[in-house]
C-alpha cells in the first residue's frame, strides 16, 4: 500500500513525458504522413530519394563518420595518457579538457570562423611567415574541424571513465603471466574500454549527423546537410509536412546507428566476460 | 623517457587545439580595431558596448532565467519521479527507465521540431514554450542522477524510523533526503548546463522577439560578427571557469571522488 503511494510520485513526470515527448512525436508523425490538406501521403518521407535530399543525407553521413573517426583516434591515446598520470594533478588536467565544453556552443563556432576565414588569424600568421595560406572556410573540411572541436569531450570522457575503472591488478596479473605491452593493450585495455568507446561513438555521431548550425555558419551556404534541409523546410519554405517527413527519416537513421552500435557493444562485452 | 616526451607533446597539441580558439577570442575582445588581425591597442570599448546593448543583455537575462527555472522545475519533477520509479518493480520499472533515456538519445533538431509542431496547435510560441521544452529535456538528467543515490540509500533505516513513529514525510526528510542530496544537486547542475548550452531546441520553440544567448549569437553571426561578441565570449568563459573550479575543487567533491 505504502509502496503504491510512493509509485504515484512518478505521476507528474509520466504526465509531463506523455504530453511533451509522446504527444509531439505523434504530431510529427501525423505531419510526416499527410499532405498540407490533411490527406494520407508517403511523399514527404519518400522525398528523401530526391537527389538534393539524398545528397544532403549522404554528405551528413560522410561528415558525421569522419568526425567520429577523428574524435576516436584523437581521444583514445589522450584518455590513456590522462589515465596513466597517477599524480595529484590528474583531476586538474581532466578539468582542463572539460572546460571548453562549458563555453557556449555558438561561441565555439564563432572562434573557429575567426581562425579559419580567408583573412583570419591562421592565414594571417601563415602569410606573415611567407607560407601559403589555406582556404577551408565554407568547405566541408571546416565543418568537420568545428564538429571535432565541439564534440571531442563527448568521446574523451566516456573512454577515460572506462579506463579509470580498469583494476590495476588485472594488468599486473597479465604481466606476471608474461604478457607484453601490446598483448595487454589488445587483450585487456581495448575490450574493457569498449563500452566507453561505444557510448562515445553514439554521443559524437548522433549530434554530428543531425547538426545544422555548424554547417550553416561555417559552410557559407555551400555545405548542405540533412539538418539544413529540414531547418529550411520549416523556417524558410514553411513546408511542415516535408520537414516532418525528412525528420522521421533522420530519426530512423539515428535509431539504426544506435542499434548497430549497441549490438556490437554487447558482443564486445560478452566475449570478455 | 622518449615515451614520456611524446605523451607531453601530444597533450600540448590537444591543449592548443582546445584553447587557441578561446585565446584568440579573449585577445580580440581587448583589441581596439575592427579588423580581425590588426592589433590596435588595448581597449575596454567592446565591453562597454556589450553592456549598453539591450538586445544582448536581454538575451543574457533570458538565458539565466530559462536555465535556472527549467533546472529547478526539472529537479523537483525529476526527484519525485526517481522516488516513484525506485518504488516500482519489474516491467513497469523497465519501461520507465527506457522512456527516460529517449529524450537523451533523440536528435536535438527532432525534439525541437516535434515540440514546436505541438505548441503551435495550442498556444503561441514565446518564453513559456522555451521553458517547457527545456524542462522536458532536463528532467531525464535529474532522474538519472538521483536514481543511483536512491539505490545506495538504506531502506532499513527509513523503515526503522517509521516503526519508531515518524511520519513518512518526516522520515523522508530526516533519512532519505540527506542521502540523495548529492544526486539531486548534480542533477540540477547538469540540467542547468544542458539548458545553458542548448541551441537547437530553443531555436525551434522560441517565439519572435525571445532570444537566449545561443539563438542571439546565431542570428548575429549570420549578419556578420561584431567585436562585442568577443567580449561576451570572454565573460562567459570566465563564468564557466569560475563555476567549474568551484564545483570541482570544493572539499566535498574531493571526498566523493576518493571513494566512488
Amino acid at each position: 500500500m505504502r509502496n503504491l503511494k510512493r509509485q504515484l510520485l512518478a505521476g507528474p513526470y509520466i504526465l509531463w513525458m506523455a504530453g511533451f515527448i509522446l504527444l509531439p512525436t505523434l504530431v510529427i508523425l501525423y505531419y510526416a504522413f499527410t499532405t498540407t490538406s490533411g490527406n494520407f501521403s508517403l511523399l514527404n518521407v519518400t522525398s528523401i530519394t530526391f537527389s538534393v535530399h539524398l545528397k544532403a543525407l549522404v554528405l551528413s553521413l560522410k561528415l558525421a563518420l569522419s568526425c567520429t573517426v577523428i574524435c576516436l583516434v584523437l581521444s583514445y591515446p589522450l584518455a590513456m595518457i590522462l589515465n596513466n598520470m597517477k599524480s595529484k594533478s590528474q583531476g586538474f588536467i581532466v578539468f582542463i579538457f572539460i572546460l571548453p565544453m562549458w563555453m557556449n556552443f555558438m561561441l565555439r563556432i564563432l572562434a573557429w570562423r575567426l581562425l579559419l576565414s580567408n583573412n583570419g588569424v591562421i592565414n594571417s600568421l601563415l602569410g606573415a611567415l611567407n607560407l601559403p595560406g589555406f582556404d577551408i572556410l565554407n568547405t566541408p573540411k571546416a565543418v568537420v574541424f568545428c564538429m571535432v572541436y565541439d564534440f571531442l569531450p563527448f568521446m574523451v570522457l566516456p573512454i577515460y571513465n572506462a579506463m579509470a575503472r580498469i583494476q590495476p591488478d588485472i594488468i599486473e596479473a597479465a604481466k606476471d603471466l608474461g604478457a607484453g605491452n601490446i598483448t595487454i593493450f589488445f587483450k585487456i585495455i581495448v575490450p574493457l574500454t569498449m563500452s566507453g568507446v561505444i557510448s562515445g561513438i553514439i554521443m559524437v555521431f548522433v549530434p554530428a549527423l543531425t547538426s545544422f548550425a555548424i554547417s550553416d555558419l561555417l559552410g557559407g551556404g555551400k555545405v548542405l546537410l540533412i539538418g539544413n534541409v529540414i531547418e529550411q523546410a520549416f523556417m524558410q519554405e514553411y513546408n511542415w509536412n516535408l520537414g516532418s517527413g525528412l525528420s522521421v527519416v533522420l530519426m530512423v537513421f539515428v535509431i539504426a546507428s544506435m542499434a548497430l552500435m549497441n549490438s556490437h557493444g554487447d558482443e564486445g562485452g560478452g566475449t570478455f566476460a | 623517457m622518449m615515451k614520456k616526451s611524446i605523451e607531453r607533446i601530444y597533450l600540448l597539441v590537444i591543449f592548443l587545439f582546445l584553447y587557441l580558439p578561446i585565446l584568440v577570442l579573449i585577445v580580440l575582445s581587448f583589441n581596439d580595431s575592427k579588423a580581425k588581425v590588426v592589433w590596435g591597442g588595448f581597449t575596454l570599448r567592446w565591453y562597454r558596448e556589450l553592456f549598453s546593448n539591450t538586445a544582448v543583455m536581454e538575451a543574457f537575462y533570458t538565458t539565466i532565467f530559462v536555465s535556472l527555472a527549467s533546472a529547478l522545475i526539472a529537479t523537483i519533477l525529476g526527484t519525485l519521479a526517481a522516488l516513484g520509479i525506485d518504488a516500482m518493480r519489474g516491467r513497469g520499472k523497465a519501461i520507465m527507465l527506457g522512456a527516460t533515456n529517449i529524450p537523451l538519445l533523440n536528435a536535438d533538431i527532432v525534439t525541437g521540431i516535434s515540440m514546436m509542431l505541438l505548441f503551435v496547435r495550442f498556444t503561441r510560441l514565446g518564453l513559456n514554450t522555451v521553458l517547457i521544452a527545456h524542462i522536458t529535456f532536463n528532467i531525464p538528467y535529474v532522474v538519472l542522477n538521483v536514481l543511483p543515490k536512491l539505490k545506495q540509500s538504506s531502506r532499513t533505516t527509513y523503515e526503522a524510523a517509521l516503526d519508531l513513529g515518524a511520519t513518512p514525510l518526516y522520515a523522508f526528510f530526516k533519512i532519505t533526503w540527506p542521502q540523495i542530496l548529492p544526486g539531486v544537486l548534480s542533477g540540477f547542475l547538469m540540467a542547468m548546463t544542458m539548458s545553458l548550452d542548448d541551441f537547437s531546441v530553443t531555436y525551434f520553440t522560441k517565439g519572435a522577439g525571445i532570444n537566449t544567448l545561443s539563438t542571439m549569437i546565431y542570428t548575429e553571426m549570420r549578419k556578420g560578427i561584431r567585436p562585442e561578441m568577443y567580449a561576451l565570449s570572454t565573460i562567459l568563459f570566465m563564468i564557466a571557469l569560475i563555476l567549474l573550479l568551484f564545483m570541482n575543487f570544493r572539499p566535498a567533491a574531493r571526498k566523493e571522488r576518493k571513494n566512488p
